[in-house]
């Protein structure tokens, strides 16, 4: 590790941390990405077992294909949490923004009979609005974010009361076409089986094509045997899910954007100058800026990533419940959200997650709330035991932020 | 291209608040060649370094690169016009690995894409000429040891070939062996016809590499000397204000 040169001060310092715990040094050297989501796969993959074990109905296709339909609006949402969070701030409004954009798609298309793509249109050019002024304020002026969106989720909350009106609810019809998109629609086999075969595909190519020009520029690269397993392990896990939920509804069209969007935006983390801006911003803002990353876009991009996610999450949500009314987007909607993006293994204090956290985290969520209501658990138990598995999340996510590095 | 300076300061001031970190600050820095800017703790260096590498404004003089005005707003700009520099803090990001350090701000795309191929290539190739025992260039910069980090800040300013590279205490938390290297890593740039500023509060380290000592003390120049013929003792006086080195220049 430091070189036999070592000064004495330095020497004796490196005396010192080979005496500590050997966890955290352990925990020092697990690359950020490598540790990432098997930890709450894992825990995910138990809790349907145990799930299973008590309540078989549990695991039926039917309740499956519900869990991945309920998990939409959310996940959207806490795919936008984790870029926030990635770039070292918080958004706690998200739950509000989601309400209000509900609520102008409702007053929108129902009460001003405008086509739905506009109202749509409408409601994510609030959130759009909405974090550009975060951004501006956080960069600009400096407001820490914590508070700002504070401020915002009140603000906020207040204005969709407003626009939802006296009444304060509004059902959307049933035959609306977002209604439709939310509740009722599935891929048909052959679609679902095809975009399987097209995202094997497209991943192959990608891992054969990278090997090659490894191999070429002469740089270590994976052996054929564990691209072999990586692509058998998608396309078993892609198959089934496909299968299995197919016995039952199939694939919603929800699931499949809500896939979809945390697709787009894991490449774009991981492979754009952007993802790579985003999460140096995050680690070190100073070290970002030295390096000559433009750190107040990067921070105002994910803002304003953040509340329009948010926004289009709450338009789902107002398809899902056919409705916008004053408890869409309540107080426990931004914390499942942030609650699912921390437990998904991204990290409060920045740099550290991915946006795959996003959907794994609202699965752990959300099967905690379906499965304790399958054996009639009440709200209580639910609130604790989820507050519980975000404690667990909360303090791995510390253990690993404290892993020093060798001074 | 001229004989002039590639860069100059002229009349240049900062103050922090109430310090007056810089004041009426002259400086020539020449191409083929290594100034070697000395002085004790809080005389301003790394200051000096931050006016240069665009991370503070100056409150008052210039900055002239061939002779031409620039302002340098931010390390973005001081880097595209060909200025680049290593902080005393390294300035690294924890969280990223040793190429996606190296690459940041900066990285090469390929369709849009970052090429993280082209990158790791570089990194080995650049690396290598370091001679160093980075053992991989995917490991988190969190993982590495001091020198390791030093490197890794070497490397990431040498990139894009620019035409100034400013060291701040590049040999502070180096071993022997590795502030060996380092200076020969500096005279290799001035080789390549770099400019060189390094910046030191250990003197003696310098004398085998720089052509010509800057010193500063409580934020003015006190003195340039000339490395051929300055001896050890004269530095440290000029630094600490003791007693006026034999060597000194009239200003
Ligand atoms: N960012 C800053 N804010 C306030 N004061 C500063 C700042 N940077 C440096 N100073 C002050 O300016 C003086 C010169 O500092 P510095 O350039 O870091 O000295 P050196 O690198 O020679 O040790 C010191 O008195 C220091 O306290
Ligand atoms: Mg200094």
């Amino acid at each position: 590790m430091t070189p036999a040169t070592a000064p004495p001060s330095q020497r004796a310092l490196v005396a010192v941390l080979a005496r500590e715990d050997p966890w955290p040094r352990l925990l020092r050297h697990i690359p950020d990405r490598e540790l990432g989501l098997v930890p709450v796969i894992g825990a995910l993959v138990l809790l349907w077992g145990v799930f299973g074990l008590i309540e078989p109905a549990f695991l039926s296709a039917e309740n499956l294909v519900n869990l991945t339909l309920q998990s939409v609006p959310t996940g959207v949402i806490a795919l936008g949490v984790v870029l926030v969070l990635l770039v070292g701030q918080i958004d706690l409004s998200v739950g509000s923004v989601s309400g209000l954009a509900a609520a102008v798609v409702g007053v929108t298309t129902v009460l001003a009979d405008w086509p739905i793509v506009l109202g749509i249109l409408l409601a994510l050019t609030v959130g759009v609005v909405v974090g550009l002024g975060y951004g501006l304020l956080a960069t600009r002026l400096g407001l820490p974010s914590f508070v700002l969106t504070l401020a915002g989720l009140l603000v906020l909350a207040g204005v969709q009361l407003r626009v939802l009106g006296p009444q304060g609810s509004i059902n959307l019809p049933f035959e609306s076409s977002l209604v439709r998109f939310a509740q009722e629609s599935f891929l048909s086999p052959l679609a679902a089986w095809g975009l399987v075969a097209a995202a094997v595909t497209v991943v192959t190519v990608v891992q054969l094509v990278e090997r090659a020009r490894r191999v070429r520029a002469g740089l270590p690269r994976i052996s054929m045997g564990r691209l072999v397993l990586r692509v058998a392990a998608l396309t078993t896990l892609l198959c089934a899910v496909v299968a299995y939920l197919g016995t039952e509804r199939g694939v919603g069209y929800p699931v499949v954007l809500l896939v979809a969007l945390v697709v787009v935006v894991d490449v774009l983390l991981r492979r754009t100058r952007w993802g790579r801006a985003v999460r140096a911003v995050g680690g070190d803002p100073r070290a970002a800026l030295l390096a000559g990353v433009a750190v107040r876009r990067t921070t105002i991009s994910c803002f304003v990533a953040c509340s329009t996610l948010a926004a289009l999450g709450g338009v789902l949500a107002a398809g899902r419940l056919a409705a916008a009314n004053q408890g869409t987007g309540g107080t426990e909607t931004f914390l499942t959200a942030i609650a699912a993006a921390v437990i998904g293994g991204t990290s409060l204090f920045g740099g550290r997650g991915s946006a795959w956290s996003a959907l794994v985290g609202v699965l752990v969520i959300t099967s905690i709330s379906s499965g304790l209501t399958l054996l009639n658990l009440d709200t209580a138990t639910r609130y604790v035991v989820t507050g519980l598995v975000l404690l667990l999340a909360l303090t791995a996510d510390t253990l690993i932020r404290g892993r020093r590095r060798v001074p | 291209m001229s004989d002039g300076p590639v860069l100059s300061l002229r009349g240049v001031s900062k103050n922090f608040g109430g310090v007056r970190a810089l004041i009426d600050v002259d400086l020539d820095i020449h191409q083929h060649e290594v100034l070697a800017v000395v002085g004790d703790n809080a005389a301003g260096k790394s200051t000096l370094a931050g006016v240069i590498a665009g991370v503070y404004r100056p409150d008052a003089g210039r900055v002239l690169l061939d002779g031409a005005p620039v302002v340098l707003d931010s390390p973005a700009v001081a880097r595209g016009l060909g200025i680049a520099a290593v902080f005393q803090e390294l300035a690294l990001c924890d969280n990223l690995d040793v190429v996606e350090n190296l690459f940041l701000g900066h990285e090469p795309t390929r369709g849009g894409f970052l090429d993280e191929i082209e990158m790791e290539r570089r990194a080995w190739d650049l690396l290598g000429q370091l001679a160093t025992n980075v053992p991989s260039v995917r490991l988190p910069v969190r993982a590495l040891s001091g020198g390791q980090r030093q490197v890794v800040a070497v490397a990431r300013a040498l990139l894009g070939s620019p035409r100034v590279v400013v060291l701040d205490e590049p040999t502070a938390a180096l071993g022997v062996r590795q502030t060996a290297e380092v200076l020969n890593l500096v005279e290799r740039l001035r080789e390549r016809g770099h400019a060189v500023v390094l910046i030191s509060h250990q003197a003696a380290d310098l004398q085998a590499v720089a052509d010509r000592f800057a010193v500063l003390r409580l934020g003015r120049i006190d003195g340039e000397l000339d490395a051929a013929s300055v001896g050890y003792e004269d530095l440290l006086a000029a630094m600490t204000g003791v007693s006026r080195p034999s060597g000194r220049k009239p200003r």
